[in-house]
């Protein structure tokens, strides 16, 4: 009998085919559903936009690397729901480009630090984490507090969002889809970031975490 | 899930299981031309290449993962809408707001689905939940000071929650930071009795009264003139002749801290503005602290826990914290 195998062994462009088309059914059978389901593509109910300010800050959140040691995921284990709060549903990241949820937890996950402490305790903290609580390892984020947003870009990263989310988005009565941002919101966005800190909006973001399940 | 991408995924997994065995099967056969253990010819640097099957072990064990695959997806759920013989499921996904998630408990209860989060949950109420019954039922200057085991044991509950969540901002030792009120000592800016601690933790505060006074005071000089006789108020020395220009202007915070200055609290009433008399200062006791005070304002801010914690974890936090300006 003569071995068919051998064509795949001797022949490295074939066998690349075939082993990308091997490994990318887990993909089709896990991720692709996913966007199709109402389960992963409808927003909760109490789900809003960020503001300006927070949309700001999330991206300070990116540049700082905060994702990297904390997580916005809060898994369905009681362990985690008692400190944290309801375990996170599919529902609340449907707008999240990217989305943080992040793998890793050095620092506590931040799914729902929304509200939990005070601006100034936040301002406290990313100043100077050790002066609230002693046994941090968080790194210190003094820049924040003296970088100021000029709002160049805001409106187009908003404008952005109701691209991104075109298809996710609140429907009104008649089953329209209202865009995450309204011409108004986007006309007035600069100001309403300009001249304020890093600091300012990265604890309104932080403040806005968790707020459509709680 | 429409039944095209149940479909889908149950033919593309189904259809990899299978594909495995087939695979596995194909490989096992002898293609090499020659028999089992003779050379096959190839030889590299003296070394001769024999025809050996695939050992035997692994491809037994390969052959149970594949039954133990069809196992799994017959009983857990696997295969697009079928939920799998068990039931199994490890969270109520897909809820949105929380009487959603709320009901989807009680309907997985009634529809006998193992949702092990929920069954999770309910192995700790059944455990805990007598325990903090118990515990509710005593009022809270009880369980703070009585020395029985079931105080005692609140007590230590109090601290353990406190230590989780109240410890970022008031400190593990609850003595408080710049900013953050001490809660071991007498000073209360909302009343330390067990009723407010308990109304404080419930719903939060929000101290919003101390605005920027720079401007009603006239400027700098107004505000260092205040200063120099709120630090007179505790006994400090200070400039006597400023003093007593501050005494007068004193007249516009004197609606909140009380016209001796003794704050709210001595007041009886719940507006959070500090008692200037006893030397204890939130926001620092140094004349540069305590003119940036007056001059830009502060905005103290409790968060409110009751939908974080629920009333009676905070019962007995309160009574945690109540003990501990007790001795």
């Amino acid at each position: 009998m003569k071995n068919k195998h051998e064509k795949f062994e001797k022949n490295v462009g074939l066998f690349a085919i075939f082993t990308i088309f091997a490994i990318s059914i887990g993909g089709l059978v896990e991720i692709t559903p996913l966007f199709f389901q109402k389960a992963t593509t409808t927003p909760v109910d109490n789900l809003r936009p960020y503001t300006a300010l927070e949309m700001e800050g999330r991206d300070i959140y990116i540049r700082e690397g905060c994702n990297v040691c904390h997580s916005q995921m809060i898994r369905p284990f009681r362990a985690e729901t008692e400190r944290y709060g309801h375990y996170s549903v599919a529902g609340e990241g449907v707008w999240e480009h990217p989305f943080l949820w992040g793998s890793k937890r050095t620092g506590p996950d931040l799914a729902r630090v929304g509200g939990r402490y005070s601006d100034d305790w936040h301002l406290a903290h990313l100043l100077d984490p050790r002066s609230v609580v002693p046994e941090s390892n968080m790194p210190s984020f003094k820049w924040l507090a003296e970088n100021k947003l000029d709002g160049e870009l805001t409106e187009k990263k908003l404008s952005t969002f109701n691209f991104l989310t075109r298809n996710r988005s609140h429907k009104d009565e008649q089953g329209n889809a209202i865009p995450l941002y309204s011409e108004t919101e986007l006309a007035n966005a600069k100001t309403s970031v300009e001249g304020k800190t890093e600091m300012t909006a990265l604890i309104a973001y932080l403040q806005s975490l968790g707020h459509a399940l709680k | 899930m429409s039944s095209f991408w149940s479909i889908w995924i149950t033919v593309l997994t189904l259809g990899t299981l299978v594909g495995c065995y087939l695979l596995l099967n194909y490989c096992l056969k002898n293609f090499a031309g020659v028999e089992e253990g003779e050379p096959t010819g190839h030889v590299f640097d003296g070394i001769e290449e024999l025809n050996n099957p695939l050992p035997k072990w692994w491809s037994t064990f390969f052959l149970l993962t594949i039954i133990w695959g069809f196992g799994y997806l017959l009983l857990y759920p696997g295969l697009g809408n079928f939920q799998g013989l068990l039931g199994w499921k490890s969270s109520n996904q897909g809820i949105l707001n929380l009487s959603e998630s709320k009901a989807s408990v009680a309907n997985a209860k009634a529809a006998g689905l193992l949702v092990q989060y929920d069954r999770e949950v309910a192995a700790a109420e059944e455990k805990y939940g007598p325990i903090f019954e118990a515990y509710a039922e005593r009022k809270i200057i009880d369980l703070a000071t009585a020395n029985d085991d079931e105080a005692n044991s609140a007590r230590k509950v109090g601290q353990r929650l406190y230590l989780q969540n109240c410890s970022q901002c008031h400190g593990s030792d609850a003595r408080g930071a710049t900013g953050f009120p001490n809660l071991a000592d007498k000073d209360w800016l909302y009343g330390g009795s067990p009723e407010m601690i308990k109304a404080t933790l419930i719903h939060g505060r929000k101290a919003n009264g101390m605005i920027a006074w720079s401007a009603a005071l006239g400027g700098e000089q107004g505000v260092k003139e205040v200063t120099a006789y709120v630090l007179s108020l505790s006994g400090r020395e200070v400039d006597t002749k400023a003093a007593e220009a501050g005494k007068v202007k004193f007249a516009m915070c004197a609606a909140c801290h009380g016209s001796e200055g003794k704050g709210s609290d001595a007041m009886g009433i719940a507006l959070g503005a500090p008692n200037l008399t006893d030397n204890i200062w939130l926001y620092g006791g140094s004349q540069r602290a305590v003119e940036m005070s007056i001059a830009n304002g502060r905005a103290g801010v409790m968060p409110a826990w009751d939908k974080i914690l629920g009333e009676q974890k905070i019962h007995v936090i309160s009574a945690y914290i109540y003990s501990l300006s007790q001795d």
